[in-house]
């Protein structure tokens, strides 16, 4: 009985805790892209962003269509933010447009162990060839 | 090399009317299903089987020593940026390297590059058990780094070594060309220059040094340069025996 009453009040103490930090959490504060608007209504991207990004790295992947609306790409170039010695920040930092919401949703991407999560430089690329 | 005749009678039906450049190119009168396709395809069109993309290395114009095609394969696509930190040189991701070839009897020296030959019968996807390596239908052998699980198994499959696996994080990717830990790798013929219309960046590098031993084009169409070169002189496909049918093709070897 004893046993049961101390269970009790820890789970009590823990359940209590819990909402004392919940309460803490702040609500992420999401950049605002570049653009005037999204490629579709905000709240469609915040809802389904994911299976447009999905279907698009299939269908350019397997099929070569680089239709330019839901690239990854597309979203990297307009959602950039900046630190405050205004450099473009990586998935590395907590500023990162996709983390702002996903460290909130403690939902973890893998997109950027392989993608680039900042804009590549202008200039950079393909330096070693011109057109055909 | 051996001679058409006898090649021709070895080959069967399905080679026949499939694509065998092979034989085709020398024994089979062209202009059979040659259909010129625009050279940059729109955005939103899927690559078609009525392409198929290769390259013709002339060994006899590339040079001993020279390794612009290997630099430029490492630019273009972010290789060997530093980020393979405790990775062995054999280890580090390689698309294309140069191989020195020297007859013993005759002293008879060749310099060619070697990457992935693009098969038609590609061993690796064969033994892929997730379908990540996959060839597109214009001919491409590539790796879809999404689903790939980082199993090797391709790469002991390819006769050409020429795949790679990441096993260090990696950083500062190019947008165009994303890497990462833990997938196998390999030259893509830089896919997103072919879908632009333009060459891959080893070809490029190769007629910026002045060699021009790399021709790449539709192997499709009879009017490509690529194809009027491999109709031009004999050529060769490396380990034909195993019956891959490469889209890389080499002359003077």
């Amino acid at each position: 009985m004893k046993y049961l009453r101390m269970m009790l009040v820890l789970l009590t103490v823990v359940l209590l805790g819990n909402t004392i930090v919940l309460a803490d959490v702040p609500k992420p504060v999401i950049p605002k892209g570049n653009a005037e608007e999204c490629v579709l209504p905000k709240e469609e991207m915040r809802v389904d962003h994911m299976n447009y990004i999905l279907h698009q790295r299939d269908e350019t992947m397997h099929r070569g269509i680089r239709t330019k609306k839901f690239s990854l790409k597309g979203c990297i170039d307009c959602h950039t933010v900046k630190d405050d010695a205004g450099k473009i920040v990586s998935y590395k930092d907590k500023k990162h447009f996709c983390n702002s919401c996903h460290t909130y949703a403690a939902v973890n991407i893998d997109c950027f162990e392989c993608h680039a999560s900042t804009p590549t430089a202008k200039g950079t690329i393909s330096s070693t060839g011109g057109k055909k | 090399m051996s001679k058409p005749g006898s090649e021709t009678s070895k080959i069967s039906r399905r080679k026949f009317l499939g694509t065998g450049i092979t034989v085709a190119g020398m024994s089979v009168a062209p202009g059979v299903s040659l259909i010129n396709v625009a050279e940059a395809r729109p955005l939103d069109q899927p690559v078609s089987s009525k392409q198929r993309w290769g390259i013709l290395v002339d060994a006899n114009k590339c040079s001993k020593g020279c390794t612009s095609c290997v630099d430029a394969c490492f630019t273009e696509n972010g290789l060997n940026r530093g980020d393979e930190q405790h990775s062995r040189p054999g280890q580090k991701a390689q698309w294309i390297r140069k191989i020195d070839l020297r007859d013993k009897s005759t002293g008879h020296e060749v310099s060619l590059p070697l990457f992935c030959q693009h098969c038609e019968h590609p061993p690796c996807t064969d033994v892929c058990p997730t379908g990540a390596s996959f060839k597109r239908k214009d001919g491409l052998v590539l790796v879809d780094k999404h689903i790939c699980i980082g199993c090797r198994y391709c790469m002991m499959a390819c006769p050409y070594k020429a795949r790679s696996f990441i096993h260090e994080e990696l950083t500062h990717q190019f947008e165009y060309a994303p890497r990462g830990k833990g997938t196998v790798e390999g030259c893509t013929l830089c896919v997103h220059r072919v879908d632009q219309g333009r060459n891959p960046a080893c070809v490029d590098a190769c007629n910026a040094a002045g060699h021009k031993a790399m021709y790449f084009g539709d192997l499709k169409d009879s009017n490509s340069e690529v194809s009027k070169q491999l109709k031009m002189h004999s050529s060769k496909a490396i380990r034909a025996d195993l019956e891959l049918n490469p889209g890389i093709r080499y002359r003077g070897i």
